[in-house]
């Protein structure tokens, strides 16, 4: 024992070389190889007649995807997922700002535990408990009713693109169980950044003759701002990929997930879905390299 | 001269604890305050109260004159330098000390000019542009204390502002800080733990012991008049005799107060000078500071400290004592301060 622990003591490197390798295989083979593999095969045909993906290049499936009904898909993801994002932020920050500056111990226990213990439930248990919810005679419609909330409710829902015919059928419904189901992950990166914000800066702030806003919008929000562009990534990012609410809730019309899932699974259409995979890793992409131009990582 | 700040009665609890326990006293204009104790005695509570922080749980607060009770550090004409400095780390030297002017929506070139300003008064004009992760310790500062004078305050707060310098930082700051305050005229209220820099500074100093005060004084009547025995104890470490030892010494159950550097060493069986007090015991340790030596001698039940000038005469009785050995100290009783508790 203690000769092998000499041994690799005095080898760093080698020491370093197999503590790294299982990682950079799984991440590098497994990973960004099969994503690879799969966007290299968005330049590839697919043959409508045989069913099957010739290996010739085209950019074809990249213009289908701004023919109008694949356009409509897109924007349709993409709106959704910044009203999800801009929501969870918003509820996200002060619930964050209440556990990093002032909750007691206790209190905080209780927050992380309330934030985190939806996430130990399933996913898919949670998405249909919300169709329940949602339902008419659910607990939703039960709770408006007893309130004499109808008339509210109906001239919602009759607004257009956010509403519908009821609640779990309109856009609004959708937009609700997003936002629940991704608010831990906004959540929790705000509260670790805020946690990071020295309580002396704020009081200097307020020492130097800033009302309780200035302090927010000069000092707390800048150095927190890491922490909504990391808790953004994820509720971005994980709405444009989801394929399961939009089928669940909300009114017909598909999602990028829902294509990516429809053209590999069903039609075997390798090549479109591929072309699909780009778009949120486009959008991610430009909506990074627009959080660093705000100064997002300047303070990492 | 108008009072700058008075504390009337002011308490301020935690729930039991009480931080600070009905204190009363008052900050002259232009005076140089300092605030002194351990951890825990008040003095940064007192501070906090004054800087709006925190509210007073009872008593009254008046800042020039008004009632502060209540009013936020906004709307306060007082500004603070923290002890680790508080730079907003997302914003560069400049912008550091413009934010008091910027909140207070002065135009940008104003707002730079006099920043500028006030970082030539502190020494540090050509690091405007930096971060202040790219600065020293002590330039940070520097940068804290120009920010804090950018508002032209009428009172500056200084909490612990060197506790974080290395000693030779501090000595130079010390100096510096003395000569701001003499050219601004404005009131300086400092805290710290550290005695020697409130001696060296103040024009007066409050002695805070479990949220209460002991005493204040200037420096000198601090040092040479201490009322208390913990007073005396804090400030420049002076001997107290124990009632027990009083009473056979002087044949009053009173404690005193001898400072270190008047009391003599003689040789065991010395027989003492006229009026001179002598008492006999055991050497614990001899230690040599450079420009003087001290003594702990184990006298009855307590440990007295001497503290003896270097010179040949000192060196030579030194080279014959050890520890363990029987030494007799003595004093004159015009050094013996009489103390309260």
């Amino acid at each position: 024992m203690r000769a092998l622990s000499n041994f690799f003591y005095q080898r760093r490197t080698l020491t370093l070389l197999l503590m790294l390798t299982p990682p950079l295989l799984w991440f590098g083979v497994v990973y960004l190889g099969s994503l690879l593999t799969l966007l290299s095969q968005s330049v590839f045909v697919f043959d409508d007649m045989s069913m099957s993906v010739v290996a010739e290049f085209t950019t074809d499936n990249f213009a289908n995807l701004l023919m109008p009904a694949n356009l409509d898909i897109v924007l349709r993801t993409l709106g959704m997922a910044v009203a999800v994002t801009l929501a969870t932020a918003l509820i996200g920050f002060p619930m964050a700002w209440y556990m990093a500056h002032h909750a007691s111990p206790a209190e905080k226990g209780f927050f992380y535990v309330g934030v985190m213990l939806p996430m130990w439930a399933s996913y898919i248990v949670k998405a249909y408990a919300w169709t329940v919810l949602l339902a008419q005679g659910g607990v939703i419609y039960w709770v408006i009713n007893a309130l004499g909330l109808q008339g509210v409710l109906q001239a919602v829902l009759a607004i257009p693109v956010i509403g519908g015919d009821t609640l779990a059928t309109s856009n609004l419904g959708r937009f609700l169980v997003f936002t629940y189901i991704w608010l831990p992950f906004m959540v929790l990166p705000i509260q670790a950044a805020i946690e990071r914000v020295p309580a002396n800066l704020l009081l200097a702030s307020g020492d130097l003759g800033a009302r309780p806003f200035q302090t927010f919008r000069t000092v707390l929000w800048p150095l927190a701002f890491p922490g909504v562009v990391a808790g953004s990534i994820f509720t971005f990012s994980l709405t444009l990929g989801d394929y399961i609410i939009p089928q669940l809730v909300g009114p017909s019309g598909l999602y990028i997930g829902n294509m990516v899932y429809t053209m590999q699974g069903t039609i075997g259409n390798i090549p479109m879905a591929a072309a699909f995979t780009c778009v949120p890793i486009v959008l991610i992409t430009i909506y990074l390299a627009m959080a660093r131009r705000l100064g997002a990582f300047n303070a990492l | 001269m108008t009072d700058a700040i008075e504390f009337k009665d002011v308490s301020r609890h935690y729930g039991d604890v009480k931080a600070l326990d009905g204190v009363s006293f008052t900050v002259q204009e232009g005076e140089f305050f300092s605030m002194l104790g351990p951890s825990g005695s008040g003095k940064t509570t007192s501070l906090r109260l004054m800087a709006g922080f925190e509210q007073p749980s009872r008593g009254s607060l008046t800042l020039m004159g008004q009632e502060a009770s209540g009013t936020p550090p906004y709307e306060r004409d007082v500004n603070t330098v923290f002890q680790d400095y508080a730079l907003f780390p997302h914003m560069n030297v400049l912008d550091n000390v413009a934010y008091g002017l910027m909140v207070r929506k002065v135009p940008r070139t104003e707002r730079h000019a006099q920043a500028r300003e006030a970082l030539a008064m502190v020494a540090l004009p050509d690091h405007a542009e930096r971060t202040p992760a790219q600065l020293s310790g002590g330039q940070r500062q520097r940068v804290a204390l120009a920010r804090a004078l950018v508002n032209r305050p009428r009172i500056l707060l200084l909490d612990e502002p060197l506790g974080a310098l290395d000693m030779k930082l501090r000595e130079q700051m010390q100096v510096e800080l003395k000569v701001l305050h003499r050219k601004l005229g404005i009131t300086f209220v400092y805290v710290t733990h550290d005695q020697g820099e409130a001696l060296s500074m103040s024009d007066r100093i409050a002695v805070f012991n479990q949220g209460r005060i002991e005493q204040i004084a200037s420096p000198r009547e601090l040092y040479h008049q201490p009322r208390t025995r913990f007073v005396a104890d804090f400030v420049g470490s002076a001997n107290v005799i124990d009632t027990a030892l009083a009473q056979t010494l002087t044949g009053r159950p009173q404690a005193f107060a001898v400072r270190q550097e008047n009391i003599a060493m003689h040789p065991a069986g010395n027989v003492p000078a006229t009026g001179r007090l002598q008492v006999e015991g055991e050497v614990l340790a001899i230690q040599f500071l450079g420009a003087s030596q001290r003594l702990e001698v184990q006298v009855g039940g307590q440990v007295i400290t001497a503290l003896q000038a270097e010179s040949e005469a000192a060196s030579a009785l030194a080279a014959h004592t050890r520890a363990g050995q029987r030494v007799a100290l003595s004093w004159a009783p015009q050094h013996m301060v009489m103390l309260d508790a």
